[in-house]
């Protein structure tokens, strides 16, 4: 069910008190924010009562949008924050991005998806599982980029860091990725290159 | 940072739309010119492709009506910008201000301006160690200045307490 409205239609709406509008805030936005948080925390379970959590922050803080950045935006913003405190609650340490614990438990993974490899060809499957081996930091600033459509500046208002930082993290996580997906979906990568 | 990583560094600026005009013309004369690139061109491209195809997760069916549920036992908080007053934030600042001011007067007041004759600096810098500290810090100095703090805890608890009482008479 799409009003075809805007964000910022919507959020007038809300305010206004309209409750019942921001049912179409979520459907519009919980499959990019539940992506990110998945990502981020790499269980399905506690990422979706995270993404949860984070669409009720945003209802309660609905205030306080005032409309200069996208909602998207501000959205990734309140899942970014949600997400590293629960990350700390768990004690995984998210903040070094040479964080070889971090690597251990995706590389440990490793030999779940080989099982599954012979089943799943598909390049869509084989870049969702590189993705998800990769450490939170890195998943985070790909899914950003790649599938929540934020721009460099965008993703460095999300993240709180510079433009520039934000390149580096990328370029590093993309070159990551590509590790990965040539370490365990060499004949795959074959087809591809 | 080595020449492939370079290479690597310019082309996802190149393929990601961030390079300057000036970069973007070296970097299509040189994936004209240059086989390394151009092979380096390709590979980060299909990447950069595949990490685009990626899909959308999707949660479970449930989720959309799960948040509505949960937001119906919350209100919207008010902005914040309305329930911080900014009369309180200028009145601390002040007290602050007013408090540096008066140290640096009374501390300019208790120096010797004359210099001695045999001194070509216009300030007797020897005299700043003679400032009488002990009259600063006296005990009624430092009643006084306790009073004055609890007296601004008083007034911003009295604050704090009157926004509440609005807040609830304006829920009730």
């Amino acid at each position: 069910m799409s009003t075809g409205l805007g964000d910022n239609e919507i959020i007038s709406k809300v305010l206004g008190g309209e409750y019942n509008a921001y049912a179409e805030l979520v459907s519009r936005y919980q499959g990019y924010v539940f992506t990110l948080t998945l990502r981020m925390i790499k269980s399905r379970e506690d990422a979706e009562e995270v993404a949860q959590d984070v669409f009720v922050k945003a209802y309660r803080s609905l205030a306080d949008f005032r409309g200069e950045s996208k909602f998207s935006t501000w959205l990734y913003t309140i899942t970014n924050t949600t997400c590293i405190t629960f990350l700390r609650k768990k004690k995984l340490d998210i903040h070094s991005l040479d964080n070889e614990k971090v690597f251990e438990v995706a590389d440990s993974k490793d030999s779940g998806f080989k099982a599954n490899l012979v089943e799943q060809k598909s390049r869509v499957n084989m870049v969702n599982q590189a993705i998800a081996m990769l450490s939170p930091d890195d998943a985070e600033v790909i899914t950003l980029f790649y599938k929540a459509e934020q721009n460099l500046e965008e993703i460095s208002r999300i993240l709180g860091i510079e433009t520039n930082t934000v390149k580096v993290r990328l370029h590093r996580a993309r070159t990551r990725l590509k590790e990965k997906m040539e370490k365990n979906f060499s004949e795959e990568v074959k087809n591809i290159y | 940072m080595n020449q492939e990583q370079n290479i690597e560094q310019q082309l996802w600026a190149y393929i990601d739309g961030v390079s300057t005009n000036e970069e973007r013309s070296v970097v299509e004369k040189l994936l004209q010119s240059n086989f390394e690139w151009k092979n380096k061109y390709r590979e980060l491209l299909e990447v950069h492709q595949l990490m685009s195809s990626s899909e959308v997760e999707q949660p479970s069916m449930r989720f959309t009506k799960n948040v509505m549920e949960k937001i119906a036992q919350y209100h919207i908080a008010p902005a914040t910008k309305n329930y911080i007053n900014k009369k309180i934030i200028w009145g601390i600042a002040g007290f602050f201000i007013t408090l540096i001011a008066v140290f640096v007067v009374y501390g300019f007041a208790q120096v010797e301006w004359t210099s001695p004759d045999n001194s070509n600096l216009p300030i007797d810098f020897s005299q700043l160690s003679k400032v009488d500290y002990s009259k600063i810090f006296s005990n009624n100095f430092v009643n006084v200045f306790m009073m004055v703090n609890v007296l601004l805890v008083l007034v911003l608890f009295d604050r704090v307490l009157a926004n509440k009482r609005k807040q609830f008479q304006k829920q009730a």
